[in-house]
């Protein structure tokens, strides 16, 4: 039978009989939480009779979401993660290490193609970009795939979706998967998952990919898988933990629905308040004023995404009305964009930077609103209350429709402020 | 395990997310009653104090989407609801709920029911009953893996179970 990606990862990891919509038990390959997440994992892992986890290297906490803690119950949640960590001897890092969960995995290899990768947090169909099938999961299953090294998974249908044609300069991954959303709708995807294709999918680089798979969830999805190619499986290579087998969807295989994104003419786009799928042309909002902007996360925070900032930040200073936090999503962007000047830039534009972390993206802290603010973000949610007062409206964008509306201190085409 | 519920609805629309649910700023608890306080706090400041014992939350489509929060259902749970019927389940909700023993069901036919109706749900039959307005309506069978693990009381039951196996063998 030819099989679509998910179904052909499936397929590697379970006895069952692989087909859309049946029950499959399957083996996992890394399981992850984070310190919001890991602290009720530990306690059902308790309750389950549990001693050990399956294989400590593959398993991890990540302390990325209130981290350095924030509060003293959150210094709580993670010392509770710590002490268990050092019990089961599995995979933690603390801050100073440790990035947003979804950059460092990948940087470190610990996400592979071919694998299937269950996490505690919603966002880790990021690694769909890698080529495994990687899906967000609660506590509870995520503690029992530390228990068992296995987890049930209905095998979901797959929606093919081509991107095509070239992008403008002021186009990148983040206004492709939100012209997605807008069109499909956040329920579009339902138990589903995305497979993405098209030339102008081969020509991103790999942060622009992390973010297509990123915001799978927003539409609903499992996941956001990429066909593994040369760049990709490079990038592997050069930084895998251990090794792997890349899986590739059959030429043939059944998709569900295919839909197609014609890049060439598109604009910016932006998500207006309350929910990701109220997706607008950058040009149907220009002129809104704004308080804030966040340019961060596991959606928008690798270098790449710094460095679109700084393409329209240099050499120029933020809306004195407006401020802008800044936090790359690991050390290992932190320090290349250190490295390559962009601190500077951001720093002369009157931008704060702070350390690797979730921060404000899901209102936790380093930079929360108030009542009636509005911030632009380039983070993935944009729910009522999500980055602070349930008064307050957030606006996802791309970093340099973000870093733009920063300097204008109004939502903004990149093109009218470099 | 209970299987039949009555209540007063509390009726929401498509797409409640987590964060609405249980916003970000009280995930500092994993424990359902201090979770319940604030419970649907940002779309209805009544919930969490008027809610009774036994109520029923009746949803539109895609509830519990967004981030993967177990506090979500736990928050619900904690609240006394005692099952959440909906048109939808986003995925991670419908397994969360399942795995902490939150009862829910999904139904397509739920636009009958006006907040404040009393229902009644035999979770044994799948039968959703508005005495309010005298309507019957069925809800979508679960898939046979998942009423095992619903029979056997939840996740926990059940890798308790596997462990055991694992180490007979």
């Amino acid at each position: 039978m030819s099989m679509t990606l998910a179904e052909a990862i499936i397929a590697k990891h379970t006895k069952d009989r692989v087909e859309p919509g049946t029950i499959c038990q399957v083996n996992v390959d890394f399981a992850f939480a984070n310190d919001i997440t890991a602290p009720p994992a530990i306690k059902e892992f308790r309750k389950m009779g549990a001693i050990k986890v399956f294989d400590p290297m593959r398993c991890a906490i990540l302390p990325d979401h209130f981290s350095p803690a924030k509060d003293i119950a959150s210094a709580e949640q993670i010392k509770e993660c710590r002490t268990f960590a050092n019990e089961q001897g599995l995979l933690f890092w603390d801050v100073g290490r440790v990035g947003v969960e979804h950059a460092f995995l990948h940087e470190n290899g610990l996400v592979l193609p071919g694998e299937i990768i269950l996490g505690a947090d919603s966002h880790t169909c990021t690694h769909g970009a890698m080529g495994a099938l990687a899906t967000g999961v609660g506590s509870t299953d995520l503690a029992a795939a530390w228990a068992l090294g296995e987890t049930w998974l209905r095998v979901p249908e797959t929606m093919k979706v081509s991107f095509e044609g070239t992008p403008s300069e002021w186009v990148c991954g983040k206004d492709m998967i939100l012209a997605l959303i807008g069109k499909i709708g956040v329920e579009g995807a339902r138990y589903m998952a995305l497979e993405f294709h098209g030339e102008a999918l081969a020509e991103l680089d790999l942060d622009d990919r992390f973010t297509l798979s990123n915001m799978a969830i927003e539409a609903g999805a499992k996941t956001g898988l990429i066909n593994p190619d040369e760049k990709l499986l490079k990038y592997a290579n050069e930084r895998a933990a251990r090794s792997f087998v890349p899986l590739f969807a059959d030429k043939n295989a059944n998709y569900a629905k295919s839909i197609l994104i014609d890049v060439t003419n598109m604009e910016p786009q932006v998500a207006m308040p309350h929910t990701p799928d109220n997706v607008k042309a950058v040009s149907e909002v220009t002129g809104m004023p704004i308080d804030q902007v966040f340019i961060g996360s596991c959606t928008n925070g690798r270098l790449s995404d710094l460095r679109m900032a700084a393409k329209i930040l240099k050499g120029k200073k933020i809306h004195k009305n407006t401020r802008l936090m800044i936090i790359p999503a690991s050390y290992e962007v932190y320090r290349a964009a250190m490295n390559e000047g962009l601190f500077d830039i951001f720093l002369d534009a009157e931008a704060t930077i702070s350390t690797p972390s979730c921060g404000p993206c899901l209102g936790g802290h380093l930079g929360i609103l108030a009542a009636e603010e509005r911030c632009v973000s380039t983070s993935n949610r944009n729910f009522v209350g999500r980055m602070g007062s349930s008064k307050s409206e957030v606006i996802l964008a791309s970093p340099m429709v973000a870093a733009a509306s920063a300097v204008a201190g109004h939502i903004c085409h990149p093109r009218e402020i470099v | 395990m209970k299987t039949f519920f009555s209540g007063k609805a509390w009726v929401y629309s498509d797409n409640v997310d987590t964060d609405v649910i249980i916003p970000a700023r009280y995930l500092i608890t994993s424990d359902e009653k201090s979770l319940a306080k604030y419970c649907m706090e940002d779309i209805d400041e009544t919930f969490a104090s008027s809610v009774l014992k036994g109520d029923i939350i009746v949803a539109g489509n895609n509830f519990g989407c967004g981030s993967s929060r177990e506090h979500a259902p736990l928050s619900i749970k904690g609240s006394g609801i005692s099952c959440v019927i909906a048109k939808s389940f986003a995925r991670i909700f419908y397994r969360n709920a399942i795995n902490i023993g939150l009862p829910i069901l999904e139904c397509a036919e739920l636009d009958g029911i006006s907040k404040g109706d009393i229902i009644e749900i035999d979770l044994s039959k799948g039968s959703i009953t508005n005495k309010t307005k005298c309507e019957t309506y069925h809800a979508k069978p679960f898939p046979e893996f998942l009423q095992e693990l619903i029979a056997v009381g939840g996740l926990v039951p059940y890798v308790r179970a596997r462990l055991a196996e694992k180490k007979a063998c």
